[in-house]
Formats: structure tokens, C-alpha cells, sequence
């Protein structure tokens, strides 16, 4: 993985020192209130319910042992013994103290971590694949590419001061695993269809929140050198036209809304055209470096299959369940990346804490290369593992309940902090997955079940990214009541689609209900192979619309 | 108003115009783009410097033919979060323009750093910001950070630069 140089070392110390200074004046009232807010959120600081959140940057989602063992710290200094890591493949830290901040900004910068536009409107951590580097179906690891973005986005002069919040998400893959099209762009590697020279299809325009969108292409072919000019090009567009008038208008999925793709595609051309490309285009020495960091680990050669893991699987149900599950096929025979779930039933989701982060930092110290990643699903990835020592393993995993075999399942639920933490949730979300989950705890019932992703946010803004849940939760509050919107048929995948609106809202204890009879729905209607969201896609909205039993009816 | 110019409070040398004041024949004056026509006769004259004012939401090629006559441009900063004013300084010098880049608003010291990288060469500032910040704040917070990762920015040799040129 990426290690900083000297370059990178200072800029992060830099940074936090101007972090420290920027706190002295805001306490003297040499910075107002209103001034100080962006200068904190652009280090990850958030005003939340009932304390600060520090949102700490975790770029593409790939962690050292040495990095989670500093989260663990962190989180039993200056927070409350855990952590929480996010759809957008972060990590938040929900109590720490104003002035303690600079001091984790100083311990997370002795790791090469950072804080650095994990909020405020600008261009966020740049997100990828957890599986970059392992997939089989890559066509070029897309870590480079994304390491290049998080330097070249990083306190950027012309950028800081955005409309709104602007996210980045790179996929080398076939498939797409880190929703590229749910971003305000997307990069996805591909190779250009006659002369066969890897590039990228970009698509702009993607977003959730209030008014969900599915990203468009709008280069369908840019050669990998001029990634930043084309960028900068989109994001000077975007800054000069995109509106400021109303921060629920301000995403560039707005503005492609309302100009046309077509129209937002000319002016970016034109700039694009008017550029110094050469000016701007990161060196390719330097693209190089990057990319060295990223080449494969030095991989033993072994058979595919795997005597061991095949013996022990015949004699333990329970761990044949688990790597039938959370195994990923790896690209390199007889490895195994193993996706470590945080959905234990009846816990929040994507909550570690810091006993597990030290177990997680250990076990990939022993069977994954030191290396862990982060995924948007919140869950954990141990991307090297020996399909020998899966047995172990597992054991290990099990001793610090970290065992659970639900990846891709409907207990594997991604939820918002909601309601127990943020400040904007008008409803909870935590105790409505873990509700869920307790109802569907039984493991062969959510086997038979099969592929199935709930997605709760807890409020409009959509952090948990229901919009592109096969089964979406929004929780909204209505006249004093907390009241649970239900979608269907959201897609975060290469086939991105937003879930329909099944019915009227549902209280927050009808929802474990509403979910069991559109499960029980879909159980009839299946066809044999079909997974939930296939059979939706054939039946169709209405025939899921007598789950909903309206509380208001 | 105060102006900030390579980190000090100078006295501006420049009288800005009210829309409702005539344009005097002499004199250093800025006068808004919205009154062009008016100043047509004196941006031929050498009888002193014009400035233009623009919103932030002007078309930076629609001044490019005045690049010659203009000696500065005053960009407005409605807020300091409304970054447009960045986008317009950097067109306008990849544009060619040479004279004074201002810009005009409550921008703050932590912004000064890449108010210089975009092309600005000083800033208009209200009274009670330069009074609440001080000159020794703006210095200190726009050398906070000696490193970039930009390229193509009015600024010195970024970390990617400095990187390949440790490497040769």
C-alpha cells in the first residue's frame, strides 16, 4: 500500500498545526463561528447531537495492521472504546473533545492518517473497490489512480469552496463494487474498445440525498494522462455554474439536471480544450511511483484448492457456512479475500470496537499481509488470505465475535448513526437494523433467502444510502412520530437504479414486519436461481404493495 | 476598506466608483463592468489607470479583449464559502491577463494562500474582518502549509516537482 514520503509527512503535519492555530483564534474571536465551520469540517470535525464527531479519512478504504492498532488507541484515549466506519469507507469517532482534536489529528498523522476533507464542500476522500488489487474480473488496479486523486484533491487552492460537497469513487473492475454512479463522479477503468488503451469512462452527476440520481457518462473514453486536466475541467464548471442558492440544489447532479448532460459535457469540453494539459497532468514518473506501491505482494505458489480448508469445512458446518459466504474469489489461486462482517446480529452496524480493531490488526498481521480494507458496506476485508490457514482464521475471528456469517445477506444491514448521534436524523436508524436483524437472526432462514441488501438512513440525507438498497428504510418524522419510508429495487451495482416507493410510511416497530411479508412475497414469487432483486425486477412494484399495512390507513 | 497586499494593510491607491458617481477624466478609478459603455473613451486615454469590478458570475472570455486597456480587475466575494471568485482569477490569467487581480469581500487569512495560487494579487477586505484578523494572522495562516500537490497553480514548485526533482 501507499507509504507517504517526506512530502506527504510534513504536508499532514502542516496541516494539523494550521488546525491547532485555527482553534487558538476561533477561542480568541479572531475567526467568527460562521468562518470557523468550514475550517472544521474540512479537518472532519462535526457538531453532532450530543458531541463532536471526528470523521478521520481512510482513503480508498485500505488500512495497515499498524493504522487500525492507532484507531484502537484513539478510541480508547480520547473516545469511548469504538468506532464507527461509514459507507463512504471512513471511520468516526463520536465523542471526542474540541481540544483534544489536534492531538488525534497529531496521533493519526504519526500513522499517515488524516481528517483532511472527510466534510465540508469540497472534494471528499476519494473512495474504490475493496477488492482492488485481488478481483479477478480487474482490468488495472484502481488504487493508483485513486492515491493520485486524494494528492491532487488535497487542500486544492481553486476547489476548497465548493457548491456543495463533491465525491469521487474509482472502480477498475468489471463489476462495480464501490457504486461508482451513486458519486458526483465516477471513474471507471476500462479499455477503449478498437485500440485496447486502458482508460477511463467518467461519470458525473451521480448522488442520494434528497434527490437521488444515477450518475452519467459523460467521457466514455479519457486516456489515463489527462485524468486531471478533464477533472479540473469538470470541477471549474461546476464551481462557476453550480447553484448556490439552495444547498438542496447544490450537488452537480443539479446542475447536469437542470443545463442536460449534454450541455454541462460541451462546457467541460471547451475548458478541457483551452487547457495546459500539460501544466496540470500529474507527471508520469510520478503516476509511476504511485503505482509501485500498489504492485502485487509477493504471493506463494500454491494449488488452487485446498486440503486443509476442504477437511475442515466437512467436519464444521458452521465455517463452511462462513467461507461460502464471506470468501471473495481471489485472483491468485489458492488465496481467498474474506470480507470480516460488522453486523453481528443485534449490533450496530459497521461499529467496531477497539478489542476488535486490535484482534482485526493482529489477524492481519498473521493471515492477510498486514493489510486490511474498509468497505462501503461497512464491513472489514482481509484481502490475502491462504485458503489454508482459513480454518484458523476463522477461529480467531469467532473469539472476538467477528465470526458472522451474513456478507451480502439481509442481516448484513447498512445503517446511518440516525437518531442516537447525529444532529440532522429525524428518526433512528441503529435500533431498526438491529431489529431486523434479530428477526431474520436465523441463519439458514437468511441462506434461503439468499442475496438481499437493507439500507437505512435516518434521515433524507441519505447516509445510508437506502435509495440504492434492494430494500430501502428512510426514516422521517411526521407529526411528532417516526415514520419508515419503503423502497424497492435500489441497485448500487454497474446496473445503479434508485428503489421505487412501495407505500406509505410504516412505524418504526411495523418495519421487522413489513420486511418479513415482502421477504415472504418475494420466497413465492421466486424463480429457481433468482436472487430478491432479480425477482423484483421481473414481477415488479405492485405486486410487493400489499406488505405495506399503513399505520394511517 | 483595508487591502491586504503581500501580507500587510496597504492604502489603496485605487478610487472605487458608485454606480450614481459620473467617471472622472482623471484619476486611478474602479468602476463596475455594468458600466462599460461609459468608460469606452477613457480606456484609451492616458489620463489615468481604469479598473473593472465583476460579479463572480461573469464570463471571464468577455473581458479578455480588454486585457490591454484595464489595469485591474476587481472580483466580487459575496461570502467567503462562495468559492466562484477562484475559478474566475484562475481563468482569467490562464486567459493572459497580467494587471492587478483583486478580490473584493469578507474572504478570510486561511483563504489568502489560495487566493495567491488562483492569480489574486490582493484583497479588499470590510473593515471589521481586517480588524478582527490581523496582518500578522494572514501571514502566519497563508504559510501554514509550505507544500502543494497542484500543478499548474501561481505558486512555488509542488510536491510533485519537488519529488522528481530529489529523484534526478
Amino acid at each position: 500500500m501507499y507509504r507517504y514520503d517526506e512530502f506527504d509527512h510534513r504536508f499532514v503535519r502542516e496541516r494539523v498545526l494550521e488546525f491547532r492555530g485555527q482553534v487558538e483564534r476561533r477561542l480568541d474571536g479572531s475567526l467568527s463561528d460562521d468562518e470557523f465551520r468550514p475550517l472544521r469540517l474540512m479537518n472532519g470535525l462535526y457538531l453532532q447531537l450530543h458531541a463532536y464527531m471526528l470523521r478521520v479519512a481512510i482513503p480508498y478504504g485500505t488500512l495497515s495492521s499498524r493504522q487500525m492498532r492507532q484507531l484502537a488507541m484513539i478510541a480508547d484515549k480520547w473516545d469511548k472504546g469504538y468506532g464507527h466506519f461509514t459507507t463512504r469507507q471512513n471511520i468516526q469517532f463520536n465523542w471526542p473533545k474540541l481540544k483534544d482534536v489536534p492531538d488525534i489529528l497529531d496521533a493519526l498523522a504519526e500513522v499517515e492518517m488524516h481528517a483532511i476533507q472527510t466534510s465540508g464542500n469540497c472534494i471528499r476522500n476519494v473512495t474504490a473497490d475493496q477488492f482492488s488489487g485481488v478481483a479477478a474480473d480487474e482490468i488495472e488496479d484502481p488504487r493508483p489512480t485513486a492515491e493520485l486523486l486524494r494528492q491532487w484533491s488535497s487542500l486544492h487552492p481553486e476547489f476548497t469552496f465548493l457548491p456543495r460537497k463533491f465525491k469521487i469513487a474509482v472502480t477498475g473492475a468489471v463489476h462495480d463494487r464501490a457504486a461508482i454512479k451513486g458519486h458526483d463522479i465516477g471513474l471507471r477503468v476500462l479499455k477503449h474498445p478498437t485500440t485496447g488503451e486502458v482508460g477511463y469512462e467518467i461519470t458525473v452527476g451521480g448522488g442520494l440525498g434528497r434527490t437521488p440520481m444515477i450518475g452519467k457518462v459523460i467521457r466514455d473514453f479519457l486516456p489515463k494522462a489527462d485524468l486531471l486536466p478533464y477533472l479540473e475541467a469538470v470541477m471549474r464548471v461546476y464551481n462557476a455554474e453550480g447553484r448556490r442558492d439552495n444547498k438542496y440544489k447544490a450537488r452537480v447532479k443539479i446542475l447536469i439536471h437542470e443545463a442536460g448532460i449534454d450541455e454541462i459535457r460541451k462546457a467541460v469540453e471547451e475548458e478541457f480544450a483551452a487547457s495546459n494539459r500539460a501544466a496540470i497532468a500529474a507527471d508520469p514518473k510520478e503516476v509511476e511511483r504511485i503505482s509501485t506501491y500498489f504492485a502485487p505482494p509477493a504471493y506463494e505458489t500454491l494449488p488452487d484448492t485446498s486440503a486443509v480448508l476442504d477437511a475442515a469445512k466437512a467436519k464444521d458446518p458452521e465455517l463452511k457456512r462462513f467461507i461460502e459466504t464471506n470468501g471473495f474469489a481471489h485472483k491468485v489461486p489458492g488465496y481467498v479475500a474474506i470480507t470480516v462482517s460488522l453486523k453481528a446480529i443485534g449490533a450496530a452496524p459497521g461499529d467496531a470496537t477497539s478489542d476488535q480493531m486490535r484482534a482485526l490488526a493482529d489477524i492481519a498481521d498473521t493471515y492477510s499481509l498486514s493489510e486490511l480494507r474498509v468497505t462501503h458496506l461497512q464491513n472489514i476485508v482481509l484481502p490475502y488470505v491462504k485458503k489454508d490457514d482459513v480454518p484458523a482464521l476463522y477461529a480467531a475471528l469467532k473469539a472476538h465475535d467477528l465470526g458472522t456469517a451474513n456478507v451480502g445477506l439481509i442481516t448484513d444491514i447498512v445503517a446511518c448513526p440516525g437518531m442516537d448521534y447525529c444532529a440532522l436524523a429525524t428518526a433512528r436508524s441503529i435500533p431498526i437494523a438491529q431489529d431486523i436483524a434479530k428477526r431474520f437472526a436465523d441463519p439458514d432462514r437468511q441462506q434461503l433467502i439468499g442475496e438481499l441488501g437493507i439500507k437505512i438512513s435516518g434521515c433524507i440525507n441519505a447516509c445510508g444510502h437506502h435509495h440504492i438498497g434492494h430494500i430501502g428504510i428512510l426514516g422521517l418524522e411526521k407529526s411528532g412520530e417516526e415514520s419508515y419510508q419503503i423502497t424497492l429495487g435500489g441497485d448500487a451495482t454497474e446496473n445503479a437504479a434508485i428503489g421505487e416507493r412501495l407505500g406509505p410510511g410504516v412505524t418504526g416497530d411495523d418495519v421487522p414486519d413489513t420486511i418479513e411479508r415482502i421477504v415472504d412475497i418475494y420466497l413465492a414469487e421466486r424463480q429457481s436461481g433468482e436472487r430478491f432483486i432479480d425477482t423484483y425486477r421481473r414481477v415488479g412494484l405492485d405486486r410487493f404493495k400489499g406488505a405495506i399495512h399503513a399505520a394511517d390507513a | 476598506m483595508p487591502l491586504m497586499r503581500e501580507f500587510s494593510f496597504v492604502d489603496d491607491q485605487w478610487r472605487k466608483l458608485a454606480d450614481n458617481e459620473d467617471v472622472p477624466h482623471e484619476g486611478d478609478v474602479i468602476v463596475n463592468f455594468t458600466r462599460l459603455d461609459e468608460v469606452a473613451d477613457r480606456l484609451k486615454s492616458q489620463h489615468g489607470k481604469t479598473g473593472l469590478h465583476v460579479s463572480n458570475t461573469v464570463k471571464p472570455h468577455l473581458l479578455q479583449p480588454l486585457f490591454n486597456q484595464v489595469a485591474l480587475i476587481s472580483v466580487t466575494f459575496p461570502a467567503f464559502n462562495d468559492g466562484r471568485g477562484f475559478s474566475i482569477a484562475k481563468r482569467l490569467r490562464h486567459l493572459g491577463f497580467t494587471g492587478t487581480l483583486r478580490a473584493t469581500g469578507p474572504l478570510i487569512a486561511d483563504q489568502y494562500a489560495y487566493a495567491k495560487a488562483c492569480g489574486f494579487d490582493e484583497i479588499d477586505l470590510p473593515e471589521t474582518l481586517a480588524q478582527r484578523q490581523t496582518a500578522d494572522q494572514w501571514q502566519k495562516a497563508a504559510n501554514a502549509i509550505s507544500l502543494s500537490y497542484q500543478r499548474g497553480y501561481n505558486r512555488p514548485a509542488t510536491i510533485l516537482d519537488q519529488r522528481r526533482a530529489k529523484a534526478s
